[in-house]
C-alpha cells in the first residue's frame, strides 16, 4: 500500500488556482503535481479548473450603448477638430 | 495611434474606443456599483483622453494610460458616489471553496480525500463546446459572483491582465488578489458542475 499523500484533496483544491498561476513557492508546487499525479478526483478537479479558465477567456460582453459611443464621437469632433 | 488621434482622425478614435471600452467597462465596475454608472466613468475617461491627449508622452502605452485615467475617474465617482467598494477587505470566509461533505472525515484512514460520491466527475467535450451553452453559462454565472470576485475574475481571464496590472489597477496586494481570483474561479467551476450534474445525488 503507499503512504497517503502529504497534501490532502481538501487542501490541493484550495490551491489549484494559485498553482495554474505559478503562484505557489516551489516546494508547495511539487506538493500539487505529486498529489495530481496519484489522484484521478483532484485531477479532473484541476482540468475543470482550466476548463473553466478556457470559458472566462471566451466571454465577450459588454460594449459601450450607442448613444454613448455617438455622443464621444461628437465630443471628439468637437475637442480635437481635424488638422491637416 | 497617437499621432492619428491628435491630428483629429475620427477613424482613429472610433478604433481605440471600440478596443478599450469593454475593458474600461470592467474597471470601471471596480469602483462604481452599476453598469450606468461605469459607462458614465467610462465615458467621462474618454474626454479626459481627448483633452489631455497632447499631454500625453508616450512614456506608457495608450492602453496604460487609458485604464489609468479610468481608474482615476472610477476612483473619484466611487467616493462620490459613497459606493466604493472596500478593497481592503476581501471575500475570504476562511471556508473551504468546495463542500466539505465531499471529503472524507477525520475517521477515516484518508482524512480529506474525495468520497467516492464526491469526487469530480470530467466534463465532456460537448458539454463545453463553445458554441453550445458553456459560454453562455459561464457569461451568466461571472455576472452573479461577488464584486470584487467578478472584477478580479474578469480582468485577470476575461480580458487578460496580469497580475501587476489588476493590483496597480485596484489598489490591492497580490495577497489579496489571489484570494479574490481562487475563490471567483472556484465558484464558477462549482456552479458549472452543478448544472452539469444536476438530477445527480450527491452524497
Amino acid at each position: 500500500m503507499t503512504p497517503p499523500p502529504t497534501l490532502s484533496c481538501q487542501q490541493v483544491v484550495e490551491l489549484v488556482s494559485d498553482y495554474l498561476d505559478g503562484a505557489l513557492d516551489p516546494s508547495t508546487a511539487t506538493l500539487v503535481e505529486e498529489h495530481l499525479a496519484q489522484c484521478p478526483g483532484c485531477a479532473t478537479y484541476l482540468e475543470q479548473m482550466r476548463q473553466t479558465i478556457g470559458l472566462l477567456g471566451a466571454v465577450r460582453e459588454d460594449q459601450l450603448s450607442e448613444a454613448t459611443r455617438t455622443g464621444l464621437m461628437a465630443a471628439f469632433r468637437d475637442l480635437r477638430p481635424p488638422r491637416p | 495611434m497617437v499621432g492619428r488621434l491628435l491630428a483629429g482622425d475620427q477613424g482613429a478614435f472610433a478604433e481605440v474606443v471600440s478596443a478599450y471600452s469593454p475593458l474600461m467597462l470592467h474597471v470601471a465596475r471596480g469602483f462604481v456599483s452599476t453598469r450606468a454608472s461605469a459607462e458614465d466613468v467610462v465615458q467621462e475617461a474618454w474626454l479626459g483622453v481627448c483633452r489631455g491627449l497632447d499631454g500625453f508622452q508616450g512614456r506608457s502605452s495608450l492602453r496604460t494610460w487609458v485604464l489609468a485615467i479610468t481608474r482615476n475617474v472610477g476612483r473619484r465617482r466611487g467616493v462620490a458616489d459613497a459606493r466604493e467598494l472596500a478593497w481592503s477587505q476581501i471575500d475570504d470566509d476562511g471556508d473551504g471553496t468546495v463542500d466539505p461533505a465531499r471529503f472524507r472525515g477525520p475517521a477515516d484512514p484518508w482524512c480529506g480525500g474525495w468520497t467516492e460520491a464526491g469526487a469530480p466527475v470530467p466534463w465532456s467535450p460537448e458539454q463545453l463546446a463553445l458554441d453550445g451553452e458553456a459560454l453562455a453559462l459561464v457569461t451568466s454565472y461571472l455576472r452573479e459572483l461577488p464584486e470584487r470576485q467578478r472584477t478580479v475574475v474578469t480582468l485577470r481571464d476575461v480580458d487578460g491582465l496580469d497580475v501587476g496590472q489588476v493590483c496597480e489597477i485596484l489598489g490591492i496586494s497580490a495577497g489579496n488578489q489571489r484570494v479574490l481570483l481562487h475563490r471567483g474561479r472556484a465558484r464558477l467551476r462549482g456552479l458549472l458542475e452543478d448544472y452539469y450534474n444536476r438530477g445527480e445525488v450527491r452524497r
